[in-house]
């Protein structure tokens, strides 16, 4: 993101865009284009949802107290967590559909495990071992089983939600059984700022800077934008789509055991669904679902914008029964606008090919 | 740069005693020229997919500091073998050696890693990376923690395009390069490895003459270094310009390796052939009747412009050119597959709406695709479903389509075309690639078409079933049937075709009858070279068929 184009010459990036600029002109323009329209895409949800925050504000002048930024903040963190591994196993141009299974049973091994009385680190950890585990036979299956991922991982959805209510049957587990420390923590924070918003925002930086940065970070990109051509420069595919896999699996594990702190109740049925929102978080944040495209940051982006909408409505006093259609139209305005600007990029590049046909 | 001058092994060492007697002081090149134990050989592999034999026990010795060249025709086995070379394909049964040290390659990496290079023939990029990116993927140079150092990345980029004399930005992602420029990215790429051995599989066929020279100045520095190079192309001008020694391939056997010197170009076309051409494509004169399809300024933005030809009933008219031409992309738009931005297209006088292929196949034409698996078959279904799937209408009663009906029109065909095969009812998957190959003619042909579009008839089928697949051709034609056959594999166009439309960038560069075409002429119209040397070459071309 802090490239040496911060300082783009509008003019002549909108010249490239619209492709007039003069051909001898192969300077770094198509350059600042590129750079600008992926920043662009992150600034553009900012601004929405700045916009959206505001507005709703003049409405409603509870609604950004102290308390209104935390709340809208807890609700996004572990939408946040679960979208960033989401995004990485995207990249790769691959799916997991089992993150909302995985997120269920992670917290519910998580909770019986508080409850019983564990360390609060080790049962954090066991749940993002759990999901780790749930991860590496996703990986496994779609890497080594030639199957789509969309089928290993619809088919990992069904058998984890299955497991899960076979161990779980009809129990619940409560704040009463869980130690308060752990639900304090959910809720505590610096301030306005939750520590599951810092955690999440973390987390999202480290993959982020992991994924532009290093080597084998860079391969994820890679083996999604081309995978043949990742085959010839030698990059191991399925090693790389194992790891996509069990970092998704280990993500949503860790947001498994937070949710159990924010929310202080789970049962068989905790996150079912949640992959479709997971999902759209990571479209509407400008990861494509044909690979090789977008950050983590956008799919973090993307998830505290549908968090906002969300916690927004009720603030506004319009109906619930509104919020899918309104998540469902801003993926699909999303995807929209992510075509067109593909296609325009793609042709004013084209326009200063010195080949040019 | 990542200075090649420090690996370059110097190729003056003291067993540099000219071991190639015969190899006679090649013109302009100096000691460091003189053979050495090679680098890279094959000891007599050999590869086979399914029945298709690609390689049949082939040796081959790439020496430092020389440029090999590999000729032979399109299915002569050049590609596969370059796969061996770079690890793509492990071969049934022979040796690769590095250093005389036999070697097994797991995968790409490990021919890298022995310092092997290859551009290859079609660019692989990453659309979405950076061209610096793609260059350096998996190599970044690095700094503290193992951090990609981006500035070292574009640096070293924008060094290596210098060398290469290439105006394009290290940081401009790689969709929306033309071809030559992809070409050029993928040159850059094999150069930045500073590899021992350069394998490049037909590098040239989309880029300028001038950027043509900077590559060869470039390959002539590496070799002045010590590398061995393998050259591969179609344009024999080029094997003599560069080369230093030449092996030939014919149908997957070795030919002949010997040195460019002393060698001229019949020697070498004749070694690549080696077969009497007209045996082999038996075009049966036929009778040449009305224009039965007639394309008129067909044009499709930035893919092919101004396209007008006619082909006449009875007339197999080849469209020929390199890959990328836009052949296939008129042969859409023709059938109605793809979108036209102008242009009419008329069948027996009647003009087709465009964009509509069930108008097309009504009016009598038919397009046998070039992919046969991803367009002309469906690969889990039957024999005989397959090859009455375009003609299920007359197979019909009561809406439903007849068995039996089906089975009789599949066997009628299955009979005609020679196919072997187990039963009707096995699944296409089963067939060899020629035989499948019959059943997308089959289908087609069920249908009676006045106009019928093939698409590389013979890409990848072994050499007796071209020849019954020629033979259909030429029968059909006999039988007054138009024919439009685009090929890459020139001793089929020149044996096959009445009439030669030749491809250029989107363009149609030449027309050529059927006497007085050669391999030369088509080559430098496809090759937009204007070669002084063919007055009657492309000169057609501005008014093809008005």
């Amino acid at each position: 993101m802090s490239s040496t184009s911060a300082t783009p010459r509008t003019s002549r990036t909108l010249a490239a865009a619209e492709g007039t600029a003069s051909a001898p002109v192969a300077d770094t323009a198509p350059r600042r284009l590129v750079a600008l329209i992926g920043r662009a895409r992150q600034a553009a949800i900012l601004v929405v949802l700045v916009l959206l925050l505001l507005a709703t504000e003049l409405d409603n002048h509870r609604f950004l107290s102290s308390q209104g930024i935390k709340d809208l903040l807890l609700d996004a963190a572990i939408l946040m967590l679960v979208a960033v591994g989401q995004a990485v196993v995207v990249i790769t141009r691959n799916v997991d559909l089992s993150v909302g299974s995985v997120l269920g049973i992670s917290a519910f091994a998580a909770a019986d495990l508080l409850a019983g009385g564990a360390n609060p680190a080790w049962a954090v950890a066991a749940a993002i071992l759990l999901g780790a585990g749930f991860g590496l036979v996703n990986g496994l299956l779609v890497s080594f089983g030639q199957v789509p991922a969309l089928v290993v991982t619809l088919g990992m959805l069904y058998v984890v939600r299955g497991l899960d209510s076979i161990w779980v049957g009809p129990r619940e587990i409560t704040s009463q059984s869980l130690p308060a420390g752990y639900t304090d923590f959910g809720h505590g924070g610096l301030g306005p700022i939750p520590y599951l918003a810092l955690i999440a925002a973390a987390a999202t930086v480290a993959v982020g800077y992991y994924l532009a940065r290093y080597r084998s970070g860079r391969e994820f990109y890679a083996i999604g934008s081309n995978a043949q051509a990742a085959r010839l420069a030698g990059i191991g595919l399925r090693k790389r789509v194992v790891a996509a896999y069990i970092f998704a699996g280990a993500l949503a594990g860790l947001a498994g055991a937070l949710y159990v702190a924010r929310f202080a109740y789970v049962d068989a049925t905790t996150g079912g669904g949640y992959e479709l929102t997971v999902i759209s978080a990571v479209v509407v944040g400008g990861v494509a679902m044909t690979g090789g495209v977008g950050s983590v940051y956008g799919a973090a982006l993307g998830a505290l914008l549908l968090t906002s909408i969300n916690s927004v409505l009720p603030a506004l006093n319009v109906s619930s029964v509104w919020e899918e259609a309104i998540d469902g139209f801003l993926l699909l305005v999303a995807i929209a606008v992510d075509r067109i600007v593909a296609g325009r990029v793609t042709s004013a590049l084209r326009e200063r090919s010195p080949h040019h046909g | 740069m990542n200075d090649s001058t420090e690996v370059s092994r110097t190729a003056a060492g003291p067993e540099a005693v000219n071991l190639e007697a015969a190899a006679a002081a090649p013109p302009g090149s100096g000691p460091s020229a003189a053979p050495t134990a090679p680098i890279l050989a094959l000891d007599a592999v050999s590869v086979s997919f399914g029945a298709v034999r690609a390689l049949r026990s082939v040796s081959l010795a790439l020496a430092p500091g020389s440029v090999h060249a590999l000729a032979g025709e399109n299915g002569a086995g050049k590609s596969t073998l370059v796969k061996v070379l770079a690890g793509v394909l492990r071969p049934d049964s022979g040796r690769v050696l590095v250093d005389g040290e036999p070697t097994v390659f797991h995968g790409p990496a490990d021919a890298r890693g022995a310092g092997i290079a290859v551009i290859y023939q079609e660019p692989t990029v990453f659309p979405h990376l950076s061209i610096a990116e793609n260059i350096y993927m998996g190599r970044q140079p690095r700094t503290s923690f193992g951090r990609i150092d981006r500035a070292k990345v574009r640096r070293w980029t924008a060094d290596l395009f210098a060398r290469l004399g290439v105006a394009l930005d290290p940081d401009q992602p790689a969709r929306g390069l033309s071809i030559a420029d992809q070409q050029m990215v993928e040159i850059a790429k094999a150069l930045s490895f500073d590899a021992r051995v350069l394998i490049m599989d037909e590098p040239t066929a989309a880029l300028t003459p001038a950027e043509v020279d900077r590559l060869f100045s470039v390959a002539r520095a590496l070799k002045a270094q010590g590398a061995a190079i393998l050259f591969i192309s179609h344009r024999l001008d080029e094997i003599f310009d560069l080369c230093d020694t030449v092996t030939t391939l014919r149908d997957g056997g070795w030919i002949a390796t010997e040195p460019v010197a002393g060698l001229g170009a019949d020697d070498l076309v004749r070694r690549m052939v080696g077969r009497d051409l007209d045996s082999l494509y038996p075009k049966q004169d036929a009778q040449i009747g009305e224009v039965a399809l007639d394309v008129r300024r067909l044009t499709r933005e930035g893919v092919f412009t101004d396209v007008s030809f006619q082909v006449r009933r009875g007339e197999i008219v080849a469209l020929a050119g390199l890959v990328g031409a836009g052949r296939t992309e008129v042969a859409r738009a023709v059938f109605g597959i793809d979108r036209r931005d102008a242009g009419s297209v008329q069948v027996d006088g009647r003009t087709l709406r465009p964009g509509s292929p069930s108008a097309a196949m009504s009016a009598g034409l038919a397009l046998v695709p070039e992919d046969r698996r991803a367009q002309g078959l469906v690969m889990m279904h039957s024999i005989e479903r397959n090859s009455t799937l375009t003609g299920v209408r007359g197979l019909t009663r009561g809406g439903l389509v007849s068995r039996a009906a089906e089975r009789g029109r599949a066997a009628d065909w299955a009979a005609r075309l020679e196919l072997k095969y187990g039963r009707l009812s096995d699944a296409v998957a089963t067939l060899s690639g020629g035989n499948q190959q019959k059943v997308v003619l089959g289908k087609w042909l069920s249908t009676a078409p006045k106009v019928l579009i093939v698409d590389e008839p013979t890409r990848g089928i072994d050499v007796g079933t071209k020849a019954q697949v020629h033979r259909l051709l030429s029968q059909l034609a006999a039988d007054g049937v138009a024919v439009l056959m685009i090929s890459s594999d020139l001793p089929e166009v020149l044996g096959m075709a009445d009439r030669i439309l030749v491809m250029h960038e989107g363009r149609l560069a030449a027309e050529l009858p059927r006497e007085g075409a050669t391999e030369e002429a088509v080559l430098a119209a496809a090759t937009g070279a204007r070669s002084a040397s063919e007055p009657a070459a492309g000169q057609g071309g501005a008014g093809v068929a008005q």
